[in-house]
């Protein structure tokens, strides 16, 4: 299985990056080199071996070659395999939608605050729906924070809630219009059939006919949302991935200021 | 004596357990004065009662509800299935069903005498205890032929929803060398004050538990256990606002281990204090004399508390966990008392710290078969680190003779584990345990080193900690937020309408029959 370790074949491709023709890159330009794994319901032998080239060649992968297989239980296979990627991307046309703030720190945006709008500012909360997962929303609410990232408890120009999880949207937002809060973070981990985006769709639906919408900051958060698809589902923003109560903080209070919301 | 590696003073240990002994006592006291309508409609399932109305609710429910209705819960199902057994010389199920009906007042007395009332039952006792004893005969007849897995048991979990879809990955997992199966359950649950009926095929994130859905696993479970020459063990949860409930279906049905946490209800699903402080007592009760492993959750803190500062909090709880559990008549080798390899991976010597802590906890609790919980708030999508990060955790695990390897996933906070993700864990645990077998015989711990200084710490900042909570009492511990960060008021939270203080006529004699025989 080892061959490959030492290429010889030919490179007889255009190795220059041109941006409007990106393709992967294993180690030289433009060799299109990919990793894979994933698992075929068919029994171990040469068949599924087969089946695994021409599932590859179906992706667009040239020369693949399924370099570890193994029967994980009788009727399923799992392969780990390399080919080269034929297609290409033009990368100098792509616009993705980002949250459009400077992250500031905490004491900074404490300073923020108490420059432009002159009190603390109150936001809440929670892990919406039966989502029982509170790691997002404490990563971002919780005094401690996460990767050394201070979270919104900590803000002298803060007074943020966390709810916890498993709160109904209508619960949410009746606390919301009770504590007075100037933006509202939802925080959904579970994706399990798209059951976050139903739920934050039908937060968004609940705000517009109590008339809330404008009057709040919406944002949500968790591993598998982004600020595109939060755009799409009526938020103000989305934060995925690598991104911090710096990064809400930030957002919400540039925006209230943007907004006039004092 | 026993002879710590890490330099353990047992005498302060003996006076942190002497001082969780008391906090437990004092919850005790509280605990055995109070009944909740999760812990009556178990004594409904244990009298037979099972199956639905015309509206999905279950029988028990329906009973329980009937009584609460009428305002005199106080004084517990048994004494009023008992008169209207008395009265009608029909079974209990029969009598529910009759109570779904509306053909039947549940609460007319015509007799209030003990006596009467424990001859009427004491068929029905005998049947239940007989059935759940049955079972556990099945399960030690098993390990006594076909047997079992080395420990650490290597645990896992399935979870698509579809029970008959969790058979196969569960079939998958055992055959691949997992020695523990979990089902995790739906989301939402733990928040459902009734346990639903038959099997079912929908649930994010997890299989809901039903007793249907129990036989089915156990079912498929042997067959592969079987055909491998070793037992397969089944868990699921007995938390939220069913604990006993769910209990006593595990019982029935034959499983090996549970998810039974005095606190963490209260902590990380907001369900009332009291509420769960109670129905925990009846679940251990239950657990106990099945023979099930119960396991805690203490790893749960250290995913919003930080797993450096807060490692003190899992012991105190643990140290909590185990005198409760006592108490409920559980014995120390069914204790899967939790901790985690919980700590920010870019920390320098973090490996130490958590070899320190797990060897600890070894150490303290040695006939425990303790719960070992992967790394997952650091777990961060690359996929690549992440199986390394589970190496770490394994090292630890087979080198601190741990109970039970709850194993990680490299796709931790992607997705819940594909087939191919459950055999590289798999592949990954028995690799380093295979290979470093005997490594915790060898090596010793450096005098004065990092891991002797972090215990001797850790284990100090517990006494504070248990002590402040002595002078507090664990009630107002628990409002203070003193576990997991999280702050819960007494009489906050879920399920606390569904709390009575026991009346004059109140019988439960599973209690004392669960608590002395086994």
């Amino acid at each position: 299985m080892s061959e490959g370790l030492y290429s010889m074949e030919a490179k007889d491709f255009d190795k220059t990056l041109d941006l409007t023709k990106i393709k992967p890159y294993g180690d030289t330009m433009n060799d299109g080199k990919v990793q894979l794994s994933f698992t075929l319901p068919v029994p171990c032998g040469a068949e599924a071996v087969e089946a695994a080239k021409q599932m590859l060649r179906k992706m667009g992968l040239e020369n693949p070659s399924v370099v570890f297989y193994k029967e994980l239980t009788p009727g399923f296979t799992f392969f780990n395999c390399y080919g080269s990627y034929t297609h290409t991307v033009d990368y100098s046309t792509i616009y993705v939608p980002k949250v459009e703030s400077n992250t500031m720190d905490m004491y900074a945006t404490d300073e923020y605050i108490k420059e432009n709008i002159g009190r603390p500012i109150v936001i809440v909360g929670a892990s919406t729906g039966t989502d029982a997962h509170t790691v997002g929303i404490d990563a971002i609410m919780n005094m401690k924070g996460y990767a050394g990232h201070y979270g919104l408890e900590r803000y002298d120009m803060i007074n943020a809630y966390n709810l916890g999880s498993q709160v109904p949207n209508e619960e949410f937002i009746a606390k919301a219009v009770e504590l007075h809060a100037d933006a509202l973070l939802v925080s959904q981990t579970v994706t399990q059939k798209d059951v976050h985006i139903k739920n934050m769709t039908e937060f968004i639906e609940l705000m517009e006919a109590e008339g809330l919408r404008d009057k709040m900051i919406c944002c949500c958060g968790g591993a598998r949302v982004t600020h595109e698809l939060a755009k799409e589902l009526g938020f103000d923003a989305g934060f995925g991935m690598n991104t911090y109560a710096d990064d809400v903080a930030s957002f919400i209070v540039q925006e209230m200021v943007k907004r006039g919301m004092k | 004596m026993q002879k710590s590696k890490l330099g353990l003073d047992f005498e302060k240990v003996e006076y942190a357990r002497s001082l969780a002994k008391g906090i437990a006592e004092d919850v005790q006291a509280f605990v055995e004065q109070y009944t909740t309508v999760a812990v009556e409609r178990t004594l409904c399932r244990l009298m037979g009662i099972d199956g639905v109305d015309d509206n999905e609710v279950p029988l028990p429910n329906v009973v329980v509800e009937a009584i609460k209705d009428k305002g005199v819960l106080s004084e517990g199902a048994l004494f009023f299935i008992a008169n209207a057994m008395i009265q009608t010389g029909l079974s209990p199920q029969l009598i529910a069903e009759k109570v779904a009906a509306g053909e039947l007042d549940i609460t007319r007395v015509v007799t209030t005498d003990p006596q009467q009332i424990a001859h009427v039952l004491q068929p029905v006792i005998n049947e239940s205890m007989e059935r759940i004893r049955a079972r556990r005969a099945r399960r030690e007849h098993y390990l006594d032929t076909i047997g079992e897995g080395p420990k650490p048991y290597l645990y896992i979990i399935v979870a698509t929803g579809n029970i008959y879809e969790d058979v196969v990955q569960a079939q998958a997992g055992a055959r691949q060398g997992a020695d523990i199966i979990a089902v995790i359950r739906t989301t939402g649950q733990s928040l459902l004050d009734y346990v639903p009926y038959g099997a079912t095929t929908e649930g994010f994130g997890g299989t809901f538990a039903t007793q249907e859905n129990f036989r089915i696993m156990r079912k498929a479970l042997d067959e592969v256990g079987e055909e491998q020459g070793r037992y397969i063990r089944l868990c699921n949860y007995c938390s939220g606002l069913c604990m006993p409930e769910i209990a006593i279906m595990g019982a029935f049905e034959g499983l090996d281990v549970m998810l039974n946490d005095a606190l963490y209800g209260i902590l990380f699903r907001d369900i009332n204090m009291q509420r769960t402080l109670i129905d925990q007592y009846m679940s251990r009760i239950i657990n106990g004399f099945a023979g099930v492993i119960i396991n805690t959750g203490e790893d749960n803190y250290l995913t919003t508390a930080d797993a450096v500062e807060a490692a003190h909090t899992v012991l105190a709880s643990d140290l909590i966990n185990e005198q409760l559990a006592l108490m409920a008549g559980l014995p120390e080798e069914q204790m899967g008392l939790g901790h985690a390899f919980e700590m920010d991976p870019m920390l320098e010597n973090g490996f130490l710290l958590e070899l320190a802590q797990a060897q600890m906890t070894r150490e303290i609790f040695p006939k425990a078969t303790l719960k070992y919980m992967p790394p997952t708030k650091f777990m961060t999508g690359n996929i690549f680190r992440g199986h390394i990060q589970d190496a770490l955790f394994n090292i630890i695990g087979i080198w601190t003779h741990q109970g039970i390897q709850l194993l990680g996933m490299p796709t931790e906070a992607i997705h819940t584990p594909f087939m191919s993700d459950r055999y590289l864990s798999i592949e990954n645990a028995k690799y380093i345990f295979n290979n470093m077998r005997s490594i915790g015989e060898e090596m010793e711990f450096a005098e004065g080193g990092i891991c002797r200084n972090r215990v001797k710490e850790v284990l100090g900042n517990t006494i504070k900690l248990l002590e402040d909570i002595t002078k507090e009492g664990l009630f107002t511990a628990l409002e203070k937020g003193i576990f997991g960060d999280v702050k819960r008021p007494k009489n906050g939270g879920k399920g606390l309408a569904g709390v009575t203080m026991k009346g004059g006529n109140y019988y439960n004699p599973f209690v004392e029959l669960m608590k002395g025989k086994r």
